[in-house]
């Protein structure tokens, strides 16, 4: 497995780089992994879905899906498209320190 | 007496009842199986109606027909489900109690989910073909269109069967040949996935396959709306496809009453063990088909391939013993790709399509991953094989779990 280092920290990730252990992530790194997916400043609203991902997964054992988002955080999605362009659920996921969403078959 | 209480008399709930009929005594078990109206479709049937190889008589049938003796129908709405108090509420007023509950009640297309796209354009050049209606309503559109921009869409994943809107497509392209029109027509494949299907070998395949037929691939496109004034659809991110004819699969979600009795995820399918059926909830509830929250696919043959799992669990259940986590995600679907061929592919959670020969290793008669003239046959073999053996729960020459026999890597 691949490891690499954000905020001076050592972690498993995938081959997409993806974290293996969530429970690896902490709030330092989001923005050095945020890099690497071209949001150089993490706002305000930024936080606010990334807190909202890791808050929905303790209760829920799953990464939220956009419609979750949506209903149960209250993030519009064309503002989610605004804040992560190009793949919001795989990008915030891969910034809030999970593994890539489970797509669909 | 105990109970047995079956919700939706489809696919999944047809089988259950005529796998669990036969074994359990009458004498301590009471079976009752409900669903709102008193016709089975042959959901799969829809994809040809378009293009006028089957019509409504084809894909029809009473429920009653392939009922088991000995067992209660009812033939009612839903009004809701009481986990915790064991019953469920039909809207005729109805109360049953139950010792455990099976739930299949499957999913439905939603097009009010979409902004857009019930603005009067719906069934007039907007069409869907997962419901009888929009599939007939097409099938008239089609035998007048002169040509123009066909788009196809998936607004969101999942849906039930993701093969089929690209078997649309490649139908589409042949009968616009036969047609003599298709020069003039322009089909696009829109998708929010990255490419053509979810599993990289097979949306390598299939991404060649709209290639050679001439249908341009628009991928990673989720549609925010549709604007039925200049008929386009535009994406979150702000791209936009214009097109004359949309064909979509709307957004896909569990029944209401999931919804509606606090038990299922924001599509309103029911979280659901992987590997067991049972809800993640209620240890007495079980779930079977689209109405499970399963990462695998929304199709009758993963149904059916979770009846044989749910029959054994049931079984355990109702003896103490613990459940068998055997359920491995299994699906197996021809894919009709046009001109009289057609695709098997055979996959589950953990392993992707493979080519090789299906079901006999080595010998088929289907070839996976592979267009052959034999798979086309399979596929329109299969109406009868559903109807005549899969509704009632007979054995079938194919294993529950995938087997990777006559596959290469």
């Amino acid at each position: 497995m691949p490891s690499k280092t954000f905020a001076g920290k050592t972690v498993e990730v995938d081959n997409e780089g993806f974290l293996v252990n969530h429970d690896d992530w902490t709030e330092e790194m989001a923005p050095e992994i945020a890099k690497e997916e071209g949001i150089d400043n993490l706002t305000e609203g930024h936080w606010n879905v990334i807190r909202f991902i890791r808050k929905d997964y303790q209760k829920t054992g799953q990464i939220p899906t956009i419609r979750r988002m949506k209903n149960a955080g209250g993030i519009p999605t064309n503002e989610l498209y605004e804040l992560f362009p190009q793949g919001p659920a795989k990008k915030s996921a891969k910034i809030a320190g999970f593994g890539k969403p489970q797509g669909c078959v | 007496m105990k109970k047995i209480l079956i919700l939706g008399a489809g696919t999944g709930g047809t089988i259950m009842a005529n796998k669990l009929a036969p074994v359990l005594d009458r004498r301590e078990w009471q079976i009752t199986i409900v669903d709102k109206d008193e016709y089975h479709h042959y959901q799969p049937g829809y994809l040809f109606i378009p293009f006028n190889i089957y019509s409504r008589i084809d894909v029809i049938k009473p429920r009653r027909d392939f009922f088991p003796a000995g067992i209660d129908v009812i033939m009612s709405p839903i009004e809701i489900i009481q986990p915790e108090a064991n019953k469920v509420k039909l809207t005729n007023g109805q109360v049953l109690s139950y010792d455990i509950l099976i739930i299949a009640t499957g999913s439905d297309i939603h097009p009010e989910e979409t902004e857009g796209m019930l603005n009067g354009a719906w069934h007039k050049n907007i069409f869907d073909f997962f419901t009888l209606e929009g599939a007939l309503g097409l099938q008239n559109y089609l035998k007048y269109w002169e040509g123009g921009k066909l788009a196809i869409n998936i607004v969101e994943m999942p849906i039930k069967c993701p093969v089929a809107p690209l078997e649309f497509s490649f139908l589409a392209d042949w009968w616009f040949t036969e047609q003599g029109i298709r020069d003039k027509v322009q089909i696009d494949y829109v998708t929010p996935l990255p490419g053509a299907f979810t599993k990289p070998r097979a949306a390598e395949l299939l991404g060649n396959f709209l290639d050679q037929k001439n249908i341009n691939l628009v991928s990673e496109f989720s549609v925010a709306r549709v604007d039925t004034t200049q008929n386009k659809i535009v994406s979150w991110d702000n791209r936009e496809v214009s097109y004359d004819l949309l064909v979509t699969v709307p957004t896909n979600m569990g029944s209401e009453v999931i919804g509606n009795s606090g038990m299922g995820d924001d599509l309103n399918f029911i979280p659901t063990h992987q590997k067991t059926l049972q809800s993640k909830k209620h240890d007495n509830i079980f779930v079977i088909g689209d109405a499970t929250d399963l990462p695998s696919s929304k199709a009758g043959s993963v149904t059916h391939f979770e009846a044989d799992i749910l029959y054994e669990n049931i079984l355990r259940y109702i003896d103490g013993r613990s459940l068998k986590e055997d359920f491995d995600g299994h699906a197996n679907c021809f894919i009709e790709s046009g001109f009289g061929k057609g695709l098997l592919i055979d996959f589950n959670y953990d392993v992707e399509p493979l080519p090789g020969k299906y079901p006999l290793p080595g010998v088929g008669p289907f070839s996976l991953l592979q267009e052959t003239k034999m798979n086309h046959w399979g596929k329109m073999m299969f109406r009868w094989v559903y109807w005549n053996l899969l509704l009632k729960g007979s054995e079938l020459p194919i294993e529950a779990q995938m087997v990777m026999a006559g596959k290469r890597q």
